[in-house]
């Protein structure tokens, strides 16, 4: 039952509360879609789709805590608002979900809405807010930068897997009366798990990936007066 | 994404399901999966409707029963946090086998195992007729915004470069002495997994440069689109499965 904070199916939250986080999904991809278009450049397009991509296979692999009926699969929020930046980033989990809802039927298309809010919307949101808070307290080496992509990355899954216990207080279909205080103990243990283990791998990758072409990571962006990396000229991408 | 790049579920067949243009499918999809959940879990004879509305589409798709139940295993963990729910739910009980069982834990279970089993199958059947590419052309019909369909373009090209850039990885390890098993491959996967990431994004971008020196504009070509938008008539048939199915939700809404 750990996956439920990761891809809520159809038919566990009811259709009003369903409705609702559709509607602040829709609202927050719109702003997103407006933010991101500015973003999206010839050096963001591509990465996006990677990290999008990677996100998406990343997912593929549950691993298993304790035994293997209690198992688990990463986000990838804090890897997106990372690498390319909130917008874009929660735009590319957002698109992770809609594939998968609508092809592989892994989370229930008309629970997307409240999917998207917790994975894409409240993961990526609290992914950035402490990446950008860490980087700005935290000294400016390597060891630094893989410590705030662990802290974040570890924050991110536990925001969203409360997102869900949040949610299923609002709407779930089966009352469990005293039982929500359960449900949160148990979301909240197997998704520090998974949460450091989701934490190891976004340090990992942000680490390789600022070494080699630190131009990549959106994050250290803002920071460094930008760097006059190598942009090839071409022609924009709308 | 050139011709060929069909996705694992897709099952080639030239019937009357896989013809319809996919923005068609996508809408009926999402409908008849809104009416579903929309039903009141106490109108049984409901869900034995929508059932048989998903075996007929998958006999006109000509898509097994035993493919689409192994395929539908995904569901797996809803239905064993399903099982849960009778212990853990509150309320009126039941004796059951000697099992004290809540009867609104009962209900919440074949709640979520009947709307999440028909989902899954609704979405299976659009994943066996459609292709991806086919997929993002209909997001594209249906107005879905431009930067979605790119990201999602990307995703589904990337994948490809991704798992053949681990698929190599794992050859060069291999021929220089690593000899992994079982579980133990993923060893050497996670120790590589930053070293993948800019491997495949390099090999990314430079497909990116080249279709953007081939005219990429941000949207895929008209040759993509196929035989075009889809017709009113075409509209009309696929419209007939999530009208069927509204009903039922709506007489069961009105019934219960």
């Amino acid at each position: 039952m750990e996956t439920l904070a990761l891809h809520i199916s159809n038919g566990i939250l009811d259709g009003p509360v369903a409705a609702l986080f559709g509607a602040i999904s829709l609202a927050a991809l719109t702003f997103c879609v407006l933010r991101g278009r500015r973003d999206l450049d010839d050096r963001l397009a591509p990465m996006a789709g990677l990290v999008a991509a990677f996100i998406f296979a990343v997912q593929m692999i549950n691993f298993p805590i304790f035994t293997a009926a209690v198992s688990g699969h990463l986000l990838g929020g804090a890897l997106a608002a990372m690498l390319v930046g909130p917008w874009v980033g929660a735009l590319c989990v957002a698109v992770v979900l809609i594939v998968q809802a609508l092809v592989f039927g892994d989370g229930g298309v008309a629970m997307l809405g409240p999917n998207i809010f917790n994975l894409a919307v409240l993961g990526t949101a609290a992914a950035y807010l402490l990446i950008a808070l860490l980087l700005r307290v935290l000294p400016r080496t390597p060891a630094g930068l893989t410590v705030t992509a662990f802290v974040s990355a570890l924050v991110s899954v536990l925001v969203a897997a409360m997102g869900f216990v949040a949610q299923y207080q609002l709407g779930g279909t089966a009352d469990l009366g005293g039982n929500l205080a359960g449900l949160a103990g148990t979301m909240a243990g197997s998704h520090l798990l998974i949460g450091i283990g989701e934490g190891l791998i976004t340090a990992t990758t942000v680490a390789a990936v600022a070494k080699v072409r630190p131009d990549l990571v959106y994050a250290l962006r803002a920071l460094k007066p930008a760097a006059p990396a190598p942009v090839p000229a071409v022609g924009g991408v709308r | 994404m050139g011709a060929g790049h069909a996705h694992v579920l897709y099952r080639e067949a030239g019937s009357p399901v896989h013809r319809l243009p996919p923005e068609v499918k996508i809408a009926a999809m999402v409908v008849f999966t809104l009416a579903v959940v929309a039903t009141p879990r106490e109108a049984f004879w409901a869900f034995g409707g929508y059932a048989l509305l998903v075996a007929a589409v998958a006999a006109l798709a000509r898509v097994g029963p035993g493919w689409l139940l192994g395929r539908s295993l995904i569901e797996l963990p809803f239905v064993l946090f399903a099982f849960a729910l009778p212990f853990l739910g509150a309320g009126e009980r039941v004796g059951f086998l000697g099992l004290h069982l809540s009867v609104e834990g009962l209900y919440g279970a074949w709640n979520i195992i009947a709307k999440g089993t028909l989902g899954v199958l609704a979405s299976l059947l659009l994943a066996a007729t459609t292709t991806t590419r086919d997929l993002i052309v209909g997001l594209d019909r249906l107005h879905c915004p431009q930067i979605l369909t790119q990201i999602a373009t990307f995703m589904l090209r990337y994948l490809d470069v991704l798992i053949g850039e681990a698929r190599r990885m794992r050859v060069a390890r291999m021929s220089r002495g690593d000899d992994p098993r079982f579980l133990w491959q993923l060893r050497g996967l996670a120790a590589g997994i930053g070293a993948l990431f800019l491997r495949a994004f390099e090999r990314g971008e430079r497909v990116y440069l080249a279709m953007l020196s081939r005219g990429y504009t941000g949207r895929m070509p008209v040759v993509w689109q196929g035989e075009g938008a889809a017709t009113t008539g075409q509209w009309l048939v696929a419209a007939t499965v999530p009208v069927l199915a509204a009903t039922i939700a709506a007489a069961a809404v009105v019934l219960t």
